[in-house]
Parts: C-alpha cells; structure tokens; sequence
C-alpha cells in the first residue's frame, strides 16, 4: 500500500510539474534564453473577443471567374477562328454553361469540330439547331473544368489577401479555406478594421482602356452605345460639399492592358503638389505591350479602370517605353499605401463579398478579460470557503484538488495551444462549480460509510470506491455534449468547450486521483483517527 | 456541517402529480409563447444582421439616439441600454435583411460621429449575412440533435447494460431521420420528429432509464427557452453551448439519482418500487443540493460581474441548472413509474 502510494504521489507530482513547466512562457513575459530552446514556449493564445480583433468570412464569387474564364475562351476562339479562315456569324458566352456560336458557312464544320477537340478539352460540343440553314453550336463547359476553375478562384484569392494582409502588417492573421468558396480571415489585434476591410475586400482589377474619341459620350448616355464600347465612370468626392461627383466616360471595352503584369507598385510623392501618387513597374511583357499601345494612340486618352471605375483618363503624350506608369489622384498617404499594396498582390481572380464580419475593440476585450477573472475569483473563493466550511480538513483536501484542476485547465490550453476565448473562462468557472461534485458524491459516500459504524480507512475505500462508477457516468454526458460543441462551434463556443472538455478530465485527475493521494497518506500513513469530514 | 439530516424521508414520489401538473404547464406556456411569438426571437447570429455595442461620450436615448440614424435611413434599428448604468453604452440591432450588410457599421459610425461628436467608440461590431446565419442556425439545430443522440445512445447503453438495444435504437433513429430528410423537411422539424422516435423507441424497447432522462432535459431545455422569450432575450449562438452545457448538465443530475436507484433496487428487493425510489432520491439529495449550490454559486458571480457580453449565457446557465437539478428529482425518476402501469408488475432493476 505504501509503496504504491509512493508511485502515485511521483505521478501526481510529475503532472503538476508539468503543467507548471507548460504554464510558465503564458505567466512570465522574459523568459530566459536556454528555456526556449529545451522546453515548451506557446502561450496560452488569447481569442478574438479578449485581445481585440476582427473575424471575417469572405464569399469568393467563384462564378464570376468561370465568366471571366468563358469571355477569355471566346476571344482565344474568335483568334483561333481567324487563324483557321472560319468565319462564324456570332459567339457569344451562354451564362456559365458555356458559349453558343454560329458558323457562316456549313462547310467549315469539319474543321470547327477538330479545332475544338484538339485545343479546347475542357468542353464538349453539341449540336445546336440549324439557325437559317447555319450550323449552330454549344460548347459545353466540363463540369469537372468549372469546378476547378471556381477552385482555383478561391485558392488564388486565398494566397492574393494572404499577401495582402502580410504586406498590411498584422501579426498571426489565420487564412484559411472552407467550405462553399468561403475564406476564414481572423486578424487579431487590427487597429483600423475599416482599413483591413477595404484592403481585403477590394479587387484590384486594374485595366487601362481607350477613350472612344470618335463618338460622344452624350449620345451614348441616350442609350445610343457603339458597338464595343461602355460607359464607366468616373467617381469622385469633392472636398467642400462632401457631395459625390460621377462623370461618365465612353471607353473602347477590349482592354488594353491590365494589372497582371505589374511586378512593383509603389507609393511616391509628387514634388509640385506634394501629394502621393503609386508608381507602376511593368514586365517585360507588359512594357512592351504599353509601349505599343500608346505608340499607336498618340494624342488619345488612356483610361485607366479599377475595379470598373475611372481612375484617370491622360492624354498619351508620347510613346511610353521601359514600362512605367503612374496613378494619380487625391489619395491620404494610407490610401496610396493601400492601393500599392493591393496592386503588387495583385488582383482577385473573383470579386469577394463579405457575408460575416465580427470586430471586438481591444479595449472591450480588456474589459471583458478583467470581468472574467474577476468572477472566476469571487465564485472560486465562495465556493472554496463553502466546502472548507462544510466537510472541514476533507474540504480543504477539496479545495486543493480544486485549485490544482485550475493550474491543469490553464496547462492544458497551454499544451494543445488552444485558444481562451470570453465563453471559454465561463468554461473555467463552470468547471470551478461543477468539479468539486467528484469530490462531493466522494465525500457524502465516505460519510455514509462513517455512519454504518466501518473504520476511516474502510469508509475512505468505501466510499472512493462505490463513488467512483457514477463519477465516470456522469462526467462523460457533459463531455459528449462538449465534444459536440467543439464540433459544431466556431471560434469562442469552440474555446467554452476546450475548457470545459479539459475542466472535466482535470477533475477526473485530481478529484479522484490526487485527494486520494492525500487521504491515504493521512489515514494509513500518519493514522489520522477521526476524519474531518 | 449538514444542510440535510440522515434519514430524511421526504416523499417526493408522492408529489409528482404535483410536479408533473407544473412541468406540463411550464412546457405548455412556452409552446404557447414560441407559437405567439412566431418561434424563438434569434439574436444576429441566426436571424442575418447587424449588431454594433458602442459607447457614447454622454448618456443619449434610445429616441436620441434613433433620430441620428435617420439620416442613414436607419432609424428603424433596435437600440437598448447595455452594461452597467451610467456607462452609455448600446447596443444596436439592424435586422434589414434587404440592404447591403457589408460597410453599414461604418454609416452607422459616421451618422453618430456627426450626432454626438467625437468620442464615439464602437466596440464591437457583429455582422452576419443572411445565408450565413441559414448555415449557423442549421449548424446548431444539427449539434443539438447529435447531442441528443448520443447522449441517448450513451444512456441506454451504459445505463442499462443495452448496447445492442443503444445500436437498435441509433441505427433506427439514423434511418428515420435518413428517410425524413430525404423529403427535405426543415431541419426544426427533423429534430421534432427525432425527438418523438427516441421517445418512441425508448418506450417500446423498455429502455426506461434513458426514457427518464432525456424527457428530463427536453423539459430543462425547452423551459429554458421558455424563459428567454418570456424575458425577451435572443437566442445566439453561445445561448446554444450553453443550453448544450444544460443538457450535460441535466444528465449528470440525473444519472447520479438513477445510479442509486439501481443500487438500491439490488439491495431492497421487496419494498415497493416508489418506495426504493424516494429512498434514492433522499439519500442523494444532500449531494444534489451541494452541487447545484456550488455550480449556481459560480454561475451568479459570472451573471452578476461577468459584464455584458457574458450576460445572456450566464443567465441562461444560471435557470437550466435550476431546473436540471428540479427536473431530476420530480421529473426523471416518476418516469420510471410509468413502465408500472405498462406491465402491470413491479420492474426490476435489471
């Protein structure tokens, strides 16, 4: 008996230990140097709604890349078409399904269809309807094509924000995908979520098109649009009223060049006016591209179009060689900072939309960390003066098992570098509540044992023993339901039922485990005669 | 120290008609108040919308502060007092579900910037999307039904040493729900009708104890719920865990009383069945009503100093552990009575 005893009081000192060893990086703020390097370093991370932050889910519109996919196969195909001398009446992109065409001439059949299933697998063609004596065609996006294109979409918008956010400069953002096209963006400690907002949600889609000089935009506002051309505007605010200025451009729709080729942006400030503008650094693709465009529209405006909007519209003075450009615009200094940054990420392959957005201040977090402990105190120590009071020396055996349970709690966040999230101290405290009942199913068992007349030492076996069934019953049905918690929940419900799975094993431990410990080293080591109990 | 003497006998069995009249009520008036009401009032989390708690420079009233949302054409909003008084701060409900969610709390800054001057500060902002709130409030009727499951699986199995009857009973439940999703019904439904098949298959497979247990914490739950519409309250996602923490909880009550009545019914084979059963419920009671203390000591202090943001959760705590520790004693343990008017005999403990 008293050599096991001895085993066991090695193991529950070892466990405390531990936890200790695990606790230490959360408590200290320097730790010493040959720490870090041999034992445990993770701090107990806090959540979202205790240090201050923003959770974000983004909905990438992957079916809008499936549409950019169609229009870009269309025009790769009116190329193709050309090359082949296939002349086709019209092609045009049928919703996400894919793109309907018709040839001039029923002749050309046999070449259409060999070019298709030579260069373009991803589709299947069917046969459409003569239209007047014309052979139509369907070619059908693969379903296995589209979903990963809209795949790609949400993986090429995930590593795009990702790099965004990095070059934003926020510590420990967590990225990650989910299902439905979703993204997962948590920012802890985001000063300026507006900001980060923006940043993230912004396509950066930059195009620079021509002006259509030859018509008039006033004609086209009538409704009147040439063929090949659209209307964009241009979207301004004006410093004295506040009021919103939008002035119309009408702009050729083949765009000329756009932000893909961009390998820097920067922000630079404008030595006459003083204000920032963001320089752009083409490839060599790109530089050659410019430069061809603005050889061939001396004196004609370039627009250039973010996200659908005018931006600027200059005159082309000249040719433009060794791929430079600029954006101006009465940009604040974070604005131009901003825009670099998206435009050196580069843009989103689908636009974004923002369907759950949940922003805690740091100064509500603090609050809340401050409120938190102080209940979990005042609860603790009512109930540690209520047992002490109620089962005397045994309730203080109680109470250390208790105080311990909290050490394990805190160690094991530590351990598994869970988060502690605002629900997740209500876990702790709830723990603190609901742990001393091992303790007291235990207690009120021994006290029925003393009553039937049996010796400490039996009612002590007595009662561990006959206790220790319905202990294990009834813990488990709260651990089920915390195991589907953790299931179903997200962020902090996630972090009420770590605690509280923790809380319940703890409790197991040091409830069962560790007091007996205790007891047996008083009742059969020393010969205590009388239980306080 | 005692609070209650050896040998106490109070009759608790001969007071469930009494006990059963209240629950009936209790669960009858919160049918009745959900139905009124149009189902439960959800908070952001499941109904889409947004949610802002900012903190004012000085004390405004809710009209006030309704009248500098106008020019945002938010005038409609929800707003409450929250927190401590004299801290002015509020909470602020937009339930549009028809405008652009996204970018509203900056409007809704800007409108109180213009209002009230500086010093506005917005402390938290929760804005869920519609479709996201559909996914959240399937999420949590789907972890509720898990938990459910298994804690019934659990129970009879365990409980009772049935584990071929558990597996009968799980695999029958999957199928029903199997079949009855199949026709695309709600998932509100699904749960309802997987409710009434575990009672079902609790009461004809014998499976008494589970029986017991889980009627036990449909009742502590669907009070609970009862009690947050009667005091206005939204049930958000962290009401979920903490009803799903009731549940734990209930059981845990319930299992303890339940494991002593199967203890004694081994050791006192000829007394009566009511008899055997007041007996455990007085022999445990001491520890019931130490633990509930205990628990609901903890839980006040969090209700009463957790702040605001805690304080839904902690209230809802705070009556399902009231009503989980009442339920399994006047309502967990009479259901067994029920199988002696089935059989006509006296039931065994095994």
């Amino acid at each position: 008996m008293s050599k096991s005893l001895g085993w066991r009081g090695i193991i529950a000192l070892f466990a405390i230990l531990a936890a200790v060893v695990y606790l230490v990086p959360s408590l200290s703020s320097g730790i010493p140097g040959w720490w870090s390097s041999l034992l445990p370093k993770d701090k107990i991370r806090l959540g979202l709604d205790l240090q201050g932050g923003m959770h974000l889910v983004l909905e990438v519109q992957a079916s809008k890349a499936v549409e950019t996919h169609l229009e870009r196969v269309v025009e790769e195909l009116k190329r193709d078409l050309r090359k082949d001398r296939v002349r086709y009446l019209e092609m045009n992109r049928g919703g996400l399904d894919g793109i309907e065409i018709t040839l001039m001439r029923p002749g050309d059949k046999e070449v259409f269809l060999d070019m298709v299933a030579a260069g373009y697998p991803d589709f299947s063609v069917e046969s459409m309807p003569d239209k007047e004596g014309k052979p139509a065609f369907q070619l059908v996006l693969n379903p296995k094509a589209k979903i990963r294109i809209m795949k790609m979409a949400v993986d090429q918008a995930l590593e795009t924000i990702r790099n965004r956010i990095d070059q934003f400069g926020v510590s420990e953002p967590d990225i990650r995908p989910q299902e439905n096209s979703r993204l997962l963006i948590q920012l802890p400690g985001v000063k300026d979520p507006k900001r980060a907002i923006a940043l993230i949600g912004k396509t950066a889609l930059l195009e620079f098109k021509l002006v259509d000089e030859e018509h008039s935009v006033e004609e086209a506002l009538k409704g009147k649009i040439p063929p090949g051309d659209e209307i964009l505007y241009q979207v301004s605010i004006d410093p004295k009223s506040g009021r919103q200025k939008k002035i119309p451009y009408l702009l050729k729709k083949r765009t000329a060049l756009t932000g893909e080729y961009i390998t820097d942006a920067r922000v630079q400030i404008d030595s006459r006016y003083n204000e920032p503008y963001v320089s752009l650094s083409f490839d060599a693709r790109g530089a050659r591209l410019f430069e061809q465009v603005t050889g061939q529209n001396i004196k004609k405006r370039l627009a250039i179009v973010l996200d659908n909007k005018v931006n600027s519209a200059p005159v082309i003075q000249d040719k433009i060689s060794g791929g430079k450009a600029q954006i101006t615009g009465r940009y604040a200094m974070d604005e131009a900072r901003d825009l670099a940054i998206v435009l050196r990420a580069g843009a989103l392959p689908a636009p974004v939309k923002i369907i759950e957005e949940r922003t805690v201040g740091p100064s509500l977090g603090k609050d809340s960390i401050e409120k938190g402990f102080k209940s979990m105190l005042i609860g603790g120590a009512i109930v540690i003066l209520f047992m002490a009071i109620y089962y005397g020396l045994s309730g203080v055996i109680a109470d250390f098992a208790l105080i311990l349970n909290i050490l394990f709690i805190m160690a094991g966040l530590a351990f598994f570098s869970a988060t502690l999230t605002l629900p997740g101290i209500a876990g702790i405290i709830l723990t603190i509540g609901m742990s001393v009942d091992a303790n007291v199913l235990i207690f009120e068992r021994i006290r029925e044992e003393l009553r039937l007349g049996k010796t400490p030492r039996a009612s002590i076996d007595g009662g561990y023993s006959k206790a220790l069934v319905t202990i294990l019953d009834a813990q488990v049905t709260t651990l089920i339901a915390a195991l589907v918690l953790f299931q179903f929940g997200t962020g902090p419900i996630r972090g009420f039922a770590v605690t509280l799975s923790i809380g319940i094993l703890a409790s197991l431990f040091t409830a069962i485990f560790v007091t007996r410990i205790i007891f047996d080293y008083l009742y059969t080591q020393r010969n205590m005669k009388r239980i306080s109990i | 120290m005692q609070f209650i003497k050896p040998g106490t006998k109070i009759d608790f069995i001969g007071k469930r008609r009494i006990a059963f009249t209240f629950s009936t009520m209790m669960i009858i008036a919160t049918i009745v108040l959900l139905v009124w009401r149009g189902g439960p009032n959800y908070g952001v989390d499941f109904s889409g919308g947004v949610l802002i708690q900012v903190k004012l420079p000085q004390k405004i009233s809710p009209s006030g502060i309704k009248k500098a949302l106008r020019p945002v054409q938010l005038e409609d909003s929800i707003i409450q007092e929250f927190g401590e008084h004299g801290q002015s701060e509020y909470l602020i409900r937009i339930r549009k579900t028809n405008v652009e969610l996204a970018g509203l709390s900056d409007r809704v800054e800007q409108a109180l910037d213009t209002a009230f001057g500086k010093g506005v500060d917005m402390r938290r902002v929760e804005m869920v999307g519609p479709k996201v709130g559909k996914d959240l409030r399937q999420k949590a009727l789907f972890a509720i039904f898990y938990a459910l499951l298994f804690i019934a699986i659990y129970i009879s199995g365990r409980f009772e040493l049935k584990w071929l009857m558990a597996i009968i009973m799980a695999i029958s439940l999957a199928f029903v729900v199997y079949i009855t999703s199949t026709f695309g019904v709600s998932v509100t439904w699904l749960i309802l009708i997987a409710l009434v098949v575990t009672i079902g298959l609790c009461w004809f497979l014998n499976l008494k104890y589970a029986l017991g247990a889980i009627i036990a914490l449909i009742h502590d739950v669907a009070i609970t719920v009862g009690i947050f519409a009667l005091t206005d309250r939204e049930i958000s996602l962290s009401i979920i865990a903490a009803l799903l923490t009731i549940v734990g909880y209930s059981l845990n009550d319930t299992i303890i009383v339940f494991d002593r009545i199967r203890e004694n019914l081994r050791r006192f084979r000829r007394k009566p069945f009511e008899q055997t059963m007041n007996a455990s419920i007085n022999e445990t009671l001491s520890r019931t009503i130490l633990t509930s203390t205990t628990t609901l000591v903890v839980v006040l202090a969090l209700f009463v100093l957790g702040g605001g943001v805690i304080h839904d959760f902690a209230f809802a705590l705070l009556v399902g552990i009231g009503v989980g520790t009442y339920s399994s004693i006047f309502v967990a343990s009479p259901i067994l009575l029920l199988w002696e008017g089935k059989s006509g005999k006296r039931t065994n403990g095994k």
